[in-house]
């Protein structure tokens, strides 16, 4: 405590830090990227390892047999579905009966705010299927859930047929202490959505669904199968779920051990392990295995079906069969046999998976980062707005020699006084920002109705049209002095803000904060306007976003043209303004209502008259 | 006098609230300005009582406590089959609000008049250091006082919140407002009244009881003097009219429900910490950590922190009760059993107060960016560990914890400026040391 005390201490500090401002913010920022890019680096990071003690040895017999017979029932519903043209229902509630489950269906509608052009749908109408295997050893207040897509095409038609298989094999096992649903779900992420509303007896987005007949226990864990083709080569586990949420790091140990077992080639982001660590392609590759999974994680959206089951505390995860070209094969038998360990270890289960991490990042499937090694490097970055803060506090307060021991000249007393600008000189900028915030959030679904009435456009083209329309609004307000306290509000806002978003989505914290400090640093009335204006809007959120698309097709190893990319950068924002209003990810309103304003606040000061 | 700049002894003479022709204008000019703020206050909560936000706000554990919740008082009439309660109603809240602020606005309107009086005095006698002269108030700086308590008051976030939650905590805030406007005032028997009031509805304003009869006791030139017996009889009167109230009180309670069950229940129920719900005290996470038997020792340990502090604080201050009184509402909304935001709010409303001390207030920049990050890291530490289950209690309590030490930064640090200023008073503004050199004043 001596240093809060003591003035002639304190004084040294803060005479340090104003003196050495600029220079401490640019090597905290470097030592910030830095410390990032070191994450991936194999001696910096941790060895993944089995937490759950229920868990802990691999002592069960996978004998899971009827892999061929899996794939004769998959052909069968393909073969139904484009009879039907959609979820072959009646097939299905047959089939499932019987392999003898408690088999009930749930119907669902849903009309978007606009029409999904990706996907193409509008007004969405589907049916959820799904089977209940009952307990035989336990009182049925605990169940875990494997769910497959049905989707449009030729896709996952083996991924329903294994889920069958597994079904029937599941039902002649004595050893089962939870329920096992067994769930197609139609409409992917719609009918998961709608299927866990009407689980949990909660209705958060407004979706009509008719409520479900049958119920397990509360649900510990849940997988979601996704096989893209019929030949499978390797087993891709995906985590990121929505708002970024992962599922505890036990689920990913518990694959990724089952899968040294078993002898499947296992990849996390599509990316095999390397051991090569110490060259620089292996190293390259660890971060660019980390960066997928830090860009997937802050586009806040569910990269698999498993994304939704986060929300109610379900740990859940999304493992996809993926076809690579490669010699070896792994057949339906052994994913079979794979999914049948990773049930019977959670069958286990004695309470929720709870000793491992939930805020991790992976470079590889068998080593991660922990939050107490990746939280560094967004605290280097912040703690820069703290000291831009602390500098214009030193100067905003009378100079510093006499007034840290509280005794000034009356003059000075008198001057500060009088220059010290009014609460709204502030508060005006800070509201104006706000409402544009909100009309960039209301605008898009509002007028898009309008917009498509007067222009020939499609309705996606108008929402994600209007949303850029508000964002290049420029507003300028001259006062005299008062940017100083415009900028330290500012300043404290954006630290706050950007905290608060890394504590729950470390990656959209991370990314945002790369681009909106150095612009928050370095804005003052006085530095050249134009060429400060162009830096401002190529660090504006608007651009960050723009630029992570293209880095984004960079690491898949998919470049796109720049048209292309910008065709892309407008389906992101519609799929992002989608999926807040579907599912509830918040990056959207985030974005629209506290950064942009937060970040006009900092265009204001630059324009200060 | 003669040191004096004329500003000085011209902004006396026109000093707006002097009883003369001033007062009358005063008025008009002032009111209008607080009825201003009332509406404001009344509309935003009325707007939030209207909009969605209510019900979520009045779940959140920092606004509630199990005391204060307005779901246990719903509960509780039902159960005592009273029909439809009285104040079932919002503009009941608002109304508390209201009353509070305008308590404190009188109440801070006359004790400014007081401070400059006595300050005036001073000057006369020439009493203070020549160079202490830009360490005395103006009347203009102390015009706006009264508005900004007001204002601090009812536009703070904490008690608009507290409202719109309908926690009953701003009808605790209300009687305690009430009573130092009645003490401010010098009405003993009010002042008796509205203490016990507050006190039997949660025990701790019991403290307040030393600055009360402090004030009283100056306010009627009664030397604080164990050798007088007017001291004693001054003390044994204003006991006998508190716990006398507090008598008819509990009697009351007593014959309105037939039992004394009512007393381990409501009382008990401070004390003892029976519930454990997270909220922004330091209570709940500590007990819940604890081996139960070693539970009384440290529920002695942590309830003693309240009172405790009020025999140094006394002592130390006994010339200056009013800013005793906000280390006591200060040192009650830290450390009581079920602290929420509205207390907070209470004595952060006398911040304008000491606004004088502001220059030798040292960690003003420090306090207050930890109060602002921890109050909206709050909701979003308890949806990582109630809602997404990914973080744990251990992140919610750290967050309680830097508050609270924040909490306790800021009101050691107007302490220790309080303290500063008089000593300047007494010693002069520029110390030198006995070589001549410019002293600075270290606390260790």
């Amino acid at each position: 405590m001596g240093l809060l005390s003591d003035p002639n201490r304190r004084r040294a500090l803060i005479n340090l830090l104003t003196r050495l401002n600029a220079p401490i913010c640019v090597v905290c920022y470097m030592a910030g990227v830095a410390w990032f890019m070191g994450l991936a680096f194999e001696p910096f990071t941790l060895r993944t390892y089995m937490s759950e003690n229920a868990m802990g040895s691999t002592m069960v017999e996978e004998r899971f047999p009827s892999g061929e017979r899996a794939v004769a029932t998959g052909r069968e519903f393909a073969a139904h579905k484009k009879k039907v043209s959609g979820m072959p229902v009646e097939w299905l509630v047959k089939t499932m009966q019987a392999r003898g489950l408690e088999v009930y269906t749930q119907r669902f509608s849903r009309t978007l705010p606009f029409p999904d052009e990706n996907k193409e749908r509008y007004m969405v109408k589907g049916t959820n299927v799904y089977g209940i295997l009952r307990a035989p050893r336990a009182p049925r207040t605990e169940a875990l859930v494997l769910s497959a897509p049905c989707t449009p095409g030729d896709n996952n038609n083996q991924a329903v047929g294994l889920l069958l298989g597994l079904a029937q094999y599941f039902r002649n096992q004595i050893y089962w202490a939870k329920d096992i649903i067994f769930l197609v779900n139609d409409h992917d992420l719609i009918g998961m959505q709608a299927w866990l509303e009407g689980y949990h007896h909660t209705n958060t987005t407004g979706m009509d669904w008719s409520p479900l007949q049958g119920r397990g226990g509360s649900i510990q864990a849940a997988l979601s199968l996704e096989l893209s083709s019929d030949v499978v080569t390797s087993m891709d586990l995906v985590l990121e779920g929505l708002n970024g949420q992962l599922p505890n790091l036990d689920l990913a140990n518990l694959f990724y051990a089952f899968c040294q077992k078993i002898g499947v080639l296992c990849t996390i982001q599509g990316k095999l392990q390397r051991n090569d660590w110490d060259s620089v392609s292996g190293y390259s590759h660890a971060v660019q295995t980390m960066m997928l999974m830090v860009m997937k994680q802050a586009s806040g959206r569910p990269w698999g079906d498993h994304g939704l089951f986060l929300r109610y505390h379900i740990e859940a995860a999304t493992i996809k069969g993926i076809n690579s070209f490669r010699q070896y094969k792994t057949d339906a038998t052994t994913i079979g046999r794979l999914l049948e360990g990773m049930y019977r270890k959670l069958n286990n289960l004695l309470e929720r998976l709870h000793q491992s991490y939930f805020f991790y990042l992976m470079p590889s499937l068998s080593h991660f980062v922990s939050i107490g090694y990746y939280m560094p490097a967004f605290g280097l970055l912040a703690v820069i707005l703290l000291l831009r803060a602390l500098d214009l506090w030193v100067q905003l307060a009378t100079p510093p020699p006499t007034t840290e021991d509280g005794i000034a000249d009356i003059e000075q007393v008198r001057h500060a006084h009088s220059s010290s600008p009014g609460v709204l000189s502030v508060l005006t900028p800070l509201v104006i920002s706000h409402l544009t915030g909100a009309a960039l959030y209301m605008l898009p679904i509002r007028f898009q109705e309008m917009a498509v009435e007067h222009f020939p456009v499609s309705e996606t083209e108008a929402v994600v049209l209007t949303a850029i329309a508000v964002y290049t609004l420029l507003t300028i307000i001259g006062t005299e002095q008062g940017w100083r306290v415009l900028k330290l509000v500012a300043l404290l806002y954006l630290a706050v803000l950007l905290g608060c978003t890394a504590l729950i989505n470390f990656s959209l914290g991370f990314i945002l904060a790369l681009t909106l400090v150095p612009a928050a640093a370095f804005v003052t009335p006085h530095v050249p306007k134009v060429l400060s204006a162009f830096v401002l809007v190529i660090l504006s959120p608007a651009c960050t976003l723009l630029f992570s698309v293209f880095f984004f097709q960079e690491l898949q190893e998919m470049p796109v043209s720049f048209l292309d990319g910008w065709l892309l950068y407008l389906s992101v924002i519609s799929q992002g303004i989608l999926d807040h209003f579907l599912y509830g990810s918040l990056v959207y309103p985030l974005i629209a209502l506290l950064v942009y304003p937060c970040w006009l606040l900092f265009w204001n000061i630059l324009f200060w008259k | 006098m003669s040191g004096l700049p004329g500003f000085l002894i011209d902004d006396r003479l026109h000093f707006p609230s002097c009883p003369s022709q001033g007062g009358q204008r005063f008025l008009v000019e002032m009111a209008a300005p607080l009825t201003l703020l009332l509406v404001l206050a009344v509309t935003i909560r009325a707007a939030l009582f209207r909009s969605s936000l209510a019900e979520l706000i009045a779940e959140r554990v920092e606004v509630v406590s199990p005391i204060t919740a307005w779901k246990r008082v719903v509960e509780g009439l039902a159960l005592l089959d009273l029909g439809v309660s009285p104040y079932s109603g919002d503009v009941f809240h608002e109304l508390a609000d209201v009353i509070t602020a305008v308590a404190l606005y009188m109440a801070v309107k006359d004790y400014n008049k007081q401070v400059f009086r006595k300050q005036k005095f001073a000057l006369e006698a020439d009493r203070y250091p020549l160079d202490c002269l830009e360490l005395i108030r103006s009347p203009k700086e102390m015009y706006y006082i009264p508005l900004k308590v007001a204002m601090f008051y009812l536009l703070n976030p904490f008690t608009i919140l507290s409202c719109v939650a309908k926690s009953t905590c701003g009808l605790n805030n209300a009687v305690v407002a009430l009573f130092i406007f009645s003490t401010i005032k010098g009405n003993t028997l009010l002042s008796a009244i509205f203490l016990c009031l507050a006190t039997y509805q949660s025990i701790y304003p019991l403290t307040l009881c030393a600055p009360a009869m402090l004030y009283l006791m100056q306010r009627q030139y009664i030397p604080v003097n164990f050798r007088r017996a007017s001291f004693w009889w001054f003390i044994a009167q204003y006991l006998f009219m508190y716990l006398g109230s507090l008598f008819v009180l509990i009697c009351l309670s007593f014959f309105l429900l037939g039992s004394w069950d009512y007393m381990p229940s409501v009382y008990g129920f401070i004390l003892s910490v029976p519930d454990l719900t997270p909220n922004i005290g330091l209570f709940w996470y500590f007990f819940a950590e604890m081996f139960e038997h070693f539970r009384l020792f440290f529920l002695c340990v942590f309830q003693i922190n309240v009172f405790f502090y009020t025999i140094p604080l006394s002592v130390k201050l006994k010339e200056h009760p009013v800013f005793l009184i906000f280390m006591q509402l200060a040192v009650i909304s830290i450390f009581k059993s079920y602290p929420t935001v509205g207390d907070i709010a209470l004595y952060m409303a006398f911040l304008p107060v000491w606004s004088h001390l502001y220059r030798f207030l040292r960690n003003t920049f420090l306090v207050s960016c930890v109060l602002l990050a921890c109050s909206t890291l709050f909701p979003v530490l308890w949806h990582l560990w109630i809602y997404a289950g990914s973080a744990n209690s251990n992140f919610y309590y750290a967050i309680t914890l830097l508050f609270n030490v924040a909490q306790i930064l800021l009101v050691s640090d107007y302490f220790y400026a309080f303290l500063r200023r008089e000593h300047h008073l007494t010693y002069g503004l520029y110390l030198k040391r006995k070589d001549g050199s410019e002293a600075t004043l270290v606390l260790k």
